[in-house]
């Protein structure tokens, strides 16, 4: 993925480097300039912080990074850094890179994609070395970092590929945390009162559907702004979902709201792989149905006809029903499938991660969700990224809050949105979503 | 096949678009739909496709009585349309917009685009299209999607093809080509329906032509009828095609353009070191095919565009940098190509449109205050002059016809004293009546001594009015040619052609052993170029 936002069309011809254009004294000659200095300056500021906090002021305490845990069936060694000089050699890297992307400028060349994503790379690094270096605890596990990550992007990821599905057909999906939230109240309740939670978790999905059905019925049918409708959905289900939680579930507790719960299914011997053992083949059922959907989205849109389609209406619908595709059909089922699939995602909040519903339990991720997708650029792979990514920073900061840094933790639960901010105006560029994404299509 | 309309009639609202229509298309003809824009030609065709369903009359094919529920329903009945704005997905390759809607799968629902591609070379070999099924569709020049959206017909077994005014995109030399295509496939059994107001084209391939006027048949003529016959038909009157203008006297030069390149935000250089003047009592007109940099061009100079660079002089001072009000202050008229974008607000009234840009000047205002009064009263002058058919100045400005509409934008530029008039498509979707009348208005803007820049695709349009003609392609000025030069040298200088090779008198002989058949090097060089874009 390309990680800056201006770029030259390569065998463009390229102005002089040496121009910038001044507000005033410039009446006749504006010079173009596709080559921005956007890149290295933002680097070179960067790295500059990071010298002087991360290396300069950074701890003399050694961070230790846990690799394997005691169930896994070979172990690891422990990553051990001292912090001042892990600060100081990562800080250095970063540095050199931004030179790197200087050196480029001057020679009126854009820095490859590479350059910035090995910087973020560093600097993340720098960052966790300086956080637990900096700790009362300095000791974390590497392999629990990134398998909590994983699990807080689980709801991420379904609620991103909903999104996928909608935008994929032309339909904005800012409903996604109205679907998150439904169908985590939906399997709640369900989940309660049968004492089977696959059934819950069907219900969740039913749940979103229907949520997406109310907006699919009026951004097609009745051709309301689709903007419009999915907040008002968002606020509608948290109505709804806090009202009957307090007047229901919160009334009897035992009776309402305390869903059966799926449990990790280990595969035997794979499931102990240091690392990549948890994430992959320690899961719930959720959480192998969200590997599954990515890739059968990913398949379904890109390799089939039904995709074919589904593309073609998102991006020219009028080619689309010249063709003989109904336009309106396809884009009311599609957004039905994208919030059944969103409802799964909210399942998980109360089948798996949490052990009963409380009020607002989405927390906001269904707009995380949607920051994945535009990240992402419309692609289920690259939104599933996107959202371990977020999910990542999420986690960074509970457990850089529960060992203790000198960093106030206000800061910390602030770093989710700050990356979902940086990552969405910075880094994704100028990316250009499904043509016809928010047009209602009207015959005539 | 044989396809046959019956007393269609179309209506939307109190609208008729069409009226009892009639058409016979004889199998294996090519038919064409002469009228002019809004005549009710692309109605009747939506009409037959299955996009629109008609209010009364029956389809026959065969003799036997159809009806369309979708545009499905159609192409499984063996018809197949070219849309005027092409209706191809531009993120898509070739192969992918020819399976669309008739895809042909491998088990599981899986996409067999081979099979595709198959198909779109068989039909390129047979028709020497030249198409790949692996190009993006939004790489390639207009030319080729064109075929493209042939191909797709053709793909889904077409007997009848509709045509959908297929030239407007078109250089002289593809248009040629298509003519040429359009043979072939008669040759080979495939009815087709051209839709056009050019009489030229329609001279040239029709076996029958229906003439349809305000949304009747108004009679069949046959391609041997004379240009002012046709024309009359459409129009339902006596037309001159022909402007009588006095040549130009050029006096002073006062506009002067230099190295002017102006930079898209992608970084293309979509106006590429353009150099020229324009003298008082004279017309430049800027020919080129749709997306050469004409509007950027244009907006430049009002300064509506923001990486530019170079020199605009008018009267000796410099534009580039001013803003568009000082721009106009400094006397430049300007008509935008696109009046329903930029040259009408359609729900404010004709006497608010007549005064936009000086809505703050006297006798209009007087500081914060407006007058109604003398707006209206300015707009009642207008109307006359101009001969806008409107019952009042107070109506709505989008209720006006797209004649009328551009008599207005005309109105309101022309009215006040001008250093320079610029005018981008002048005529573009206006009746032939009114046609008449703003040529008429721009030769005497130039009689009154301003510099007059007209910027034009329709090359019958450069060719009446202009006394000098520039030449654009890919954002450069392939050169200034005398009024006076033929038609084919324009039409190579629009696909590239510098006018020394593109003019066979002006050839060293020995350029012009070396280069005996200069007709097939410029067909080769549109399909390469010509980056267009769908207009509206």
């Amino acid at each position: 993925m390309s990680t800056t936002a201006t770029s030259p069309q390569p065998g463009q011809p390229q102005p002089a480097p040496s121009e910038t254009p001044t507000a005033a004294g410039q009446r006749t000659a504006v010079t173009a300039k596709p080559v921005t200095w956007k890149v290295p300056v933002t680097l070179g500021v960067l790295g500059v912080v990071a010298f002087i906090f991360f290396g300069l002021m950074g701890p003399h305490q050694t961070a230790k990074f846990g690799i394997s845990t005691g169930s896994d069936f070979f172990q690891l060694p422990a990553l051990e850094v001292n912090a001042f000089i892990g600060g100081i050699v990562l800080s250095v890297l970063m540095l050199a890179l931004a030179a790197y992307s200087v050196v480029l400028k001057t020679r009126d060349r854009k820095a490859p994609g590479w350059v910035p994503v090995l910087f973020i790379v560093l600097f993340v690094a720098a960052f966790l070395i300086w956080v637990v270096g900096g700790a009362r605890t300095t000791n974390i596990s590497l392999a629990g970092l990134i398998a909590g990550s994983v699990t807080l992007a689980v709801p991420l990821v379904f609620g991103s590929l909903s999104g996928v599905l909608c935008e994929r057909v032309g339909v904005v999906n800012i409903a996604i945390e109205g679907q998150l939230l439904g169908g985590a109240f939906t399997a709640a309740i369900i989940a309660t009162l049968t004492h089977n939670p696959f059934l819950g978790l069907l219900a969740a999905a039913v749940a979103g559907a229907l949520v997406s059905m109310v907006l699919a019925l009026f951004s097609i049918k009745y051709v309301v702004n689709q903007i419009i409708v999915g907040v008002v959905l968002n606020v509608l289900v948290s109505g709804v979902t806090g009202f009957l939680f307090s007047t229901v579930m919160q009334a009897d507790k035992d009776k309402f709201n305390s869903p059966a719960h799926l449990d990790p299914i280990t595969i035997p011997i794979l499931g102990d792989i240091p690392l990549i053992g948890p994430i992959l083949f320690k899961q719930s059922l959720i959480g192998y149905l969200m590997y599954i959907a990515v890739i059968v989205v990913w398949v379904g849109l890109f390799k089939t006809k039904w995709g074919l389609r589904v593309r073609a209406v998102g991006e020219h619908p009028q080619a689309a029903d010249t063709m003989g595709i109904k336009v309106n059909a396809t884009r009311f089922w599609n957004v039905t499938l994208g919030g059944a699939i969103a409802g799964i995602g909210g399942s998980f909040f109360t089948l798996v991660a949490i052990d009963s519903f409380t009020k607002e339990i989405s927390g906001g991720r269904g707009f995380i969700a949607l920051a994945a997708l535009i990240f992402g650029r419309w692609n289920p792979i690259g939104a599933f990224f996107a959202a371990l990514l977020f999910g990542f920073a999420d986690n960074l900061q509970s457990i850089v809050t529960i060992i203790g840094t000198p960093v106030p933790s206000q800061f910390m639960a602030m770093l989710p949105y700050l990356v979902t901010v940086l990552a969405v105006a910075g880094l994704v560029g100028r990316s250009r979503p499904p043509a016809a994404s928010g047009i209602p299509y009207v015959k005539g | 096949m044989k396809l046959e309309l019956k007393g269609i009639t179309k209506r939307f609202g109190s609208l008729v678009a069409n009226d009892h229509i009639d058409v016979v298309v004889e199998p294996g003809q090519i038919h064409c739909l002469l009228g002019e824009n809004g005549a009710g030609k692309s109605t009747l065709m939506n009409v037959l496709y299955g996009l629109y369903e008609p209010t009364e009359g029956e389809i026959l094919i065969d003799d036997k009585p159809v009806s369309f529920r979708g545009p499905g329903d159609a192409m499984a009945a063996g018809i197949g349309m070219v849309h005027q704005h092409f209706m191809l997905v531009p993120v898509f390759t070739v192969a992918e917009n020819v399976a669309l809607g008739a895809e042909t799968t491998k088990a599981g629902g899986f996409l067999n685009l081979d099979d595709t591609r198959r198909k779109i070379k068989e039909i390129s070999d047979r028709y020497g299209f030249d198409v790949d099924p692996d190009a993006l569709i939004e790489d390639l020049p207009v030319g080729v999607q064109q075929r493209v959206e042939i191909i797709k017909a053709l793909v889904r077994d077409a007997k009848v093809l509709i045509l959908d005014e297929p030239t407007a995109v078109l250089t002289p030399q593809d248009t040629d080509e298509l003519l040429d295509i359009m043979r072939q496939l008669k040759s080979h059994g495939t009815s087709i329906v051209f839709i056009s107001h050019k009489l030229r084209e329609v001279k040239a391939v029709s076996d029958t032509i229906t003439v349809i006027r305000r949304g009747k048949v108004v009679g069949t003529a046959s391609p041997e009828a004379s240009t002012t016959e046709l024309a009359s038909m459409m129009v339902g009157r006596a037309v001159s095609l022909t402007l009588d203008k006095a040549p130009a006297t050029p006096q002073e030069t006062t506009f002067e353009v230099k190295d002017l390149t102006v930079i898209a935000p992608s970084g293309q250089h979509v106006v590429d070191g353009i150099s020229f003047d324009i003298a008082r009592g004279e017309i430049l007109a800027v020919a080129g095919v749709q997306g050469n940099g004409q509007t950027e061009l244009t907006e430049a100079i009002l300064g509506l565009q923001d990486r530019v660079h170079g020199s605009i002089l008018l009267d000796g001072e410099e534009l580039l940098g001013r803003s568009v009000k000082d721009v106009l202050k400094a006397g430049v008229g300007f008509v935008p190509e696109d009046r329903s974008v930029d040259g009408l607000i359609g729900t404010f009234s004709i006497a608010e449109n007549l005064i936009l840009d000086r809505y703050d000047q006297e006798p209009f205002a007087k500081g914060i205050s407006m007058s109604p009064a003398k707006v209206l009263e300015n707009a009642k002058t207008r109307i006359d002059e101009f001969d806008v058919r409107t019952p009042s100045g107070s109506l709505a400005a989008g209720t006006l016809s797209g004649g009328n509409q551009q008599k207005v934008v005309m109105a309101r530029e022309l009215s006040r004293p001008l250093r320079l008039f610029i005018a981008s498509q002048p005529t573009r979707g206006v009746d032939v009546g009114s046609i008449e009348f703003l040529h008429k208005r721009i030769v005497a803007e130039r009689d009154h001594g301003t510099p007059v820049m007209i910027v034009s695709t329709e090359l019958d349009e450069v060719i009446e009015l202009a006394d000098r003609i520039a030449v654009l392609y890919k954002g450069r000025l392939v050169g200034i040619v005398p009024a006076g030069t033929g038609r084919d040298v324009l039409g190579l200088m629009m696909a590239g052609l510098p006018p020394e090779d593109a003019n066979p008198d002006t050839k060293t002989p020995a350029a012009a052993a070396a280069a005996p058949a200069p007709a097939a090097q410029p067909a080769q060089e549109t399909s390469s170029g010509a980056v267009g874009e769908h207009h509206d």
